[in-house]
């Protein structure tokens, strides 16, 4: 079957749809390799079946008042023969509400949950022919960016065992670039799907804020959450997006990206103007990164590509606004989980407010705890002001930088993170060290702007000795709002020009190359 | 010591009758199975989001124009967060500094804003203290959550427990004439709060206030705060202060328990609610809104005052009770139409005042079906249709029948129907006039008949004629003039 996991999403549904190859069959081949799964990528698989129907909450079904099937599990209609996904496999990220399928968010306190309806990104997928592969691994509420942060244990990457894969969409990320899935949905806050798509080699997509509809996404920080698709290769992802996009009735944020999107096709970069913001040469950057990182810009021009520095002013706020929004919306959005209707319940409820308290205390982990201290108190009667206020202030601004910048340059590049995969636990204990990895990918989205990352080299962790094997290196590219079909043809060209896969070649883990 | 006196404002909760609830697809209810109504949004599983309600928008800004606010060109919602098990999310959608409805006024009494929100689920509290503190257990219903609100919050311009209650009613109905709630205090969709205090007579800085809850109808809201004005009348008179603090209002006892101190209230942390966009109100709906508001009750007790002369009290029942208002303008336009089709020299109805339609309506014909067993509404029941209660005015007023056979035919109108003066001529109810001397001669009888009477109303007794009148009309059946009666006594007594 190692031929049918090969393909990527593309080839397959073209296959698929030519008749070439049979839809179940090619889902069956992913299910094989998605059991194999030693990473720890995947929380629940459709392999295992659900054993939906037990959940006994009060009321209708989904909200939009439609029937909803359950593409999931042992009984789940046969795979499409239809549409532009038909019988894709897709893994998804836990954040994702599927009816039936035991949802987490990676958290202890929904242990147990089988939501009553299916998130809007979900349903569009399966509505397109795709499939339910499982749902994969993240950090507890998408707060984080190793992955280390899940309760249900940390996932692997798969380019190193003893490393982490980047995070909040860690499981997606591992299991997509360690062939455990032809593709993946993400979300991404602050860096949440673009770092770990950087750390595990493969391209990731934060669409526009607004262009694909959040509900069902569990919530983390409403302003800043975007659905995504992790995937081996750009066309892929503009395929997924493609799928995914669109105004939901059910979002009142969403708008969709209009007028839809096609597969990209450019192969050069001439007259398309790329600014370095002036502020990289000042940041923390593993030499290994540079390097690539330059090699990679040396590569535009060689393209056709004019390249020059512009400047970002407010982008070094960006990290200090972001953990003060983003924790303010956490806090308000975590304080529905109580014990009360649904998920974990802390034993001893002698009465409410200590069963309140117990669940809380049981029911998250030490960084949503944080978090949610933090947001509380940049919340409170008194420091609004000083905290929230500043920061949406600090937001304006850089949004405001970016305008200006893509007044004279198409799209914006950096170094996607600021380092390759870290070793398993080697951050834990310092949170803004960990908080700093979302350096470069924070500003794009308080500007709500796209940003994607593709693999572009590897490179050898700091300290390493020479010889040591390299490790990804992602190149972040950004356009400005609803900018997405010409992100992806300047990625796509780029991409052609890079061939990461094959300069690294049995190096890639999906093709059993895994060295750890 | 100055008096002190009463300031009072005023925070109404409106249930609006929308379909749907404020951010989901749910039915609104009231009564029904606990829990039947609810829904993966209202129940805030994980992921969900509020879509707003575009119904809700658009009575929130027919109350608006109603109580004159201004509307916000974009108004946002925020969220108000607390922890409690009737508000599942743990914040409410609330609006807070942009609310969709500005300054406006209703009356004389000055409204600072009126804001769009969602309602918590109802809780029962099991056990003693019917409180959660303290409880054995407590039961949540959540079809009630999500029901979308508005919240009208006035300055603090009413100066007493009676205006207060008053108010309440005029804005209650003019409420319910937009057509955009029950308003039905007893089920909750209508409630009011008061915050009140106290101030020497003739300052203006305010006291320190409390807010009272728990009111739910007009006389225990101002019961409620009548009583704490008294209460706050004697800390203050006894040289104390006044806490702010919330109070429940129990009408059975007519005590006010605390139910939370300044000290204890709530950090709200509102922030702006990330899941919504501004509520940007279309010309065109502005313009819908508008053209839909009915002439509401402080504009037509105003024109019923200035236009027609209606006494308050009469102007402020019509503008009050829309179906009978519209009954005594069809009654009225009739007595006009008669005037203007008949030829008849001798038909003056255009000198029907409207005050005497007005009495008509409101007094002999409720009087007539109350007497008949029938509920006041019965006028709608066409027996007694505006044009007949016209005819009849006119006849009494053209001095064809007495007003006492007026109102013999109107019984008979209520019972069977019919044509007013078909009914005079079979009853033979026509006025007695002076000219044919048969009313003299019977004056002349009772007269006689009553020397004693005659007697004192020689000597200066005035109300001893009404024994003579009485003999008269006893006599006549009702059908002479009272009127014509006296002066035809007083003739033949030579006064």
């Amino acid at each position: 079957m190692a031929e049918l996991t090969d393909l990527t999403v593309a080839e397959a549904a073209a296959k698929i749809a030519a008749g070439a190859i049979s839809a179940a069959e090619y889902f069956a081949a992913w299910r094989e390799a998605a059991a194999a799964d030693d990473l720890n990528a995947y929380l629940w698989r459709a392999d295992g079946g659900p054993s939906s129907g037990d959940w006994t909450g009060a009321g209708e079904s989904a909200p939009a008042g439609e029937g909803v099937e359950t593409p999931y599990g042992a009984n789940a209609p046969a795979p499409a023969d239809s549409g532009p996904l038909a019988g894709v496999p897709i893994a998804v990220k836990d954040i994702f509400t599927t009816e039936g399928v035991p949802t987490t968010a990676g958290s202890k306190i929904l242990a147990g949950y089988r939501p009553p309806y299916t998130a809007t990104a979900v349903r569009k997928l399966t509505a397109a022919g795709a499939r339910v592969l499982g749902k994969t691994n993240m950090d507890e509420f998408a707060m984080g960016s190793s992955n280390e942060n899940s309760a249900y244990g940390p996932v692997r990457n798969p380019w190193d065992r003893e490393r982490v894969p980047g995070g909040s969409s860690g499981g997606s990320a591992a299991a997509v670039a360690g062939g455990l899935a032809p593709a993946a949905l993400g979300t991404d806050t602050g860096g949440s799907i673009r770092q770990p798509a950087s750390l595990c080699g493969i391209v990731g997509l934060k669409p526009t804020y607004g262009a694909i509809s959040r509900f069902g996404m569990i919530a983390f920080a409403s302003s800043l959450d975007q659905c995504g698709p992790l995937t081996r290769n750009v066309a892929d992802a503009a395929l997924l997006l493609g799928v995914l996009e669109g105004k939901d009735p059910l979002d009142s944020t969403s708008v969709g990206l209009g007028g839809g999107l096609s597969l990209p096709s450019r192969e050069d970069l001439t007259g398309l103007r790329f600014g370095v913001p002036k502020e990289i040469g000042e940041g923390a950057l593993d030499p290994g990164v540079r390097t690539v990182f330059e090699a990679t810009i040396a590569r535009i021009e060689e393209l056709g590509g004019n390249v020059t520095e512009v400047v970002l002013p407010h982008a070094e706020h960006g990290i200090s606004a972001y953990y003060v929004i983003a924790p303010a919306e956490a806090s308000s959005n975590l304080a529905r989980y109580d014990g009360v209707r649904y998920g974990m319940r802390a034993a001893g409820d002698e009465d409410l407010v200590t069963m309140y308290e117990e669940t809380r205390a049981q029911g998250f982990g030490t960084e949503v705890k944080r978090r949610i201290m933090l947001g509380t108190y940049a919340l409170s009667s008194g420091y609004y002001d000083a905290y929230y206020g500043q920061a949406q202030k600090v937001r304006t601004r850089i949004a405001g930088d970016f305008d200006a910048a893509f007044g004279e340059v198409d799209f914006v590049v950096t170094p996607t993170s600021p380092s390759v995969a870290f070793g398993l636990g080697e951050k834990t204990d310092d949170p803004l060290a960990m908080y700093l990895n979302d350096f470069f990918t924070v500003p794009m989205s308080l500007a709500g702007i796209p940003a994607i990352s593709i693999p572009a080299g590897l490179a050898a962790p700091e300290g390493a000795g020479d010889g040591a094997p390299g490790l990804p290196v992602g190149f972040q590219i950004a356009a400005p709002a609803f900018g997405e079909q010409q992100l992806l043809e300047a990625a796509h060209a780029l991409e052609g020009a890079l061939g990461f896969a094959a300069a690294a070649g049995d190096a890639v883990p999906w093709r059993g190359g895994d060295r750890a | 010591m100055p008096e002190l006196e009463a300031v009072i404002g005023l925070e109404i909760h409106v249930q609006l009758a929308t379909r749907t609830k404020m951010f989901c697809g749910c039915a609104l209810s009231f009564g029904d199975e606990p829990n039947v109504h609810t829904c993966p949004i209202c129940l805030a599983h994980p992921g969900v989001l509020p879509v707003p309600n575009e119904e809700a928008v658009r009575f929130a800004l027919k109350i608006g124009m109603a109580l004159g606010c201004e509307i916000a060109p974009r108004s946002i919602f925020h969220r108000k967060n607390y922890f409690y098990p009737d508000n599942p999310k743990a914040y409410q959608i609330s609006q807070y500094d942009i609310p969709i409805c500005g300054a406006g006024k209703l009356g004389e009494i000055r409204i600072t804003r009126a804001h769009l929100e969602e309602d918590a689920a109802k809780t029962i509290h099991v056990g003693e203290s019917g409180r959660i503190h303290g409880s054995a257990a407590s039961l949540v219903d959540f079809n009630r959550g999500g029901t979308p609100l508005v919240e009208i919050v006035t300055e603090p311009d009413l100066r007493g427990a009676a205006e207060a209650a008053e108010w309440a009613r005029l804005l209650r109905e003019t409420v319910r004439q937009l057509g955009v709630s029950d308003v039905n205090m007893e089920e909750g969709s209508l409630r009011v709060d008061a915050n009140v205090s106290v101030r020497p007579a003739g300052t203006e800085e305010l006291g320190t206030k409390t807010e009272l809850k728990n009111m739910n109808s007009f006389r225990f809201l101002q019961r409620g705060i009548e009583a704490e004005l008294e209460r706050q009348r004697e800390i203050v008179g006894a040289g104390g202060t006044v806490e702010q603090e919330t109070l429940h209002f129990d009408p059975a006892s007519g005590d006010l328990t605390s139910l939370r101190s300044k000290e204890e209230a709530h950090d709200y942390r509102y922030f702006p609610e990330p899941d919504l966009v501004a509520i940007a109100p279309t010309e065109a709906m502005l313009a819908a809104a508008r053209e839909s508001l009915p002439e509401l009750p402080a504009e037509r007790q105003a024109r019923y005052e200035t236009e027609l002369r209606l006494d308050p009290e009469q102007a402020k029942r019509f503008a009050g009770d829309p179906a009978l208002s519209e009954y005594f303008e069809a009654t009225f336009a009739a007595t006009r139409a008669d005037s203007e089709t008949e030829d008849d020299s001798q038909s003056d109805t255009a000198a029907i005042e409207p005050r005497v339609v007005a009495n008509w309506v409101s007094g002999d014909l409720i009087a007539t079906l109350r007497a008949a067993d029938k509920t006041d509404e019965d006028f709608r029941d066409p027996t007694v249709p505006p044009a007949a209660l016209a005819a009849l005015a006119a006849q009494v007023a053209t001095k064809a029948i007495s007003h006492g056979s007026g109102r013999k035919v109107l019984t008979i109108l209520v019972e069977e129907g019919g044509d007013p003066k078909a009914i005079v001529e079979r009853e033979g109810l026509a006025q007695m006039g002076g000219d044919d001397g048969e009313l003299a001669a019977i004056v002349a009888a009772a007269i006689e008949g009553d020397p004693a009477a005659a007697e004192q109303i020689r000597s200066g007794n005035g109300k001893a004629i009404g024994a003579i009148v009485g003999a008269v009309m006893r006599e006549t059946k009702g059908r002479a003039d009272g009127g014509e009666v006296n002066r035809l006594i007083r003739q033949q007594l030579g006064l």
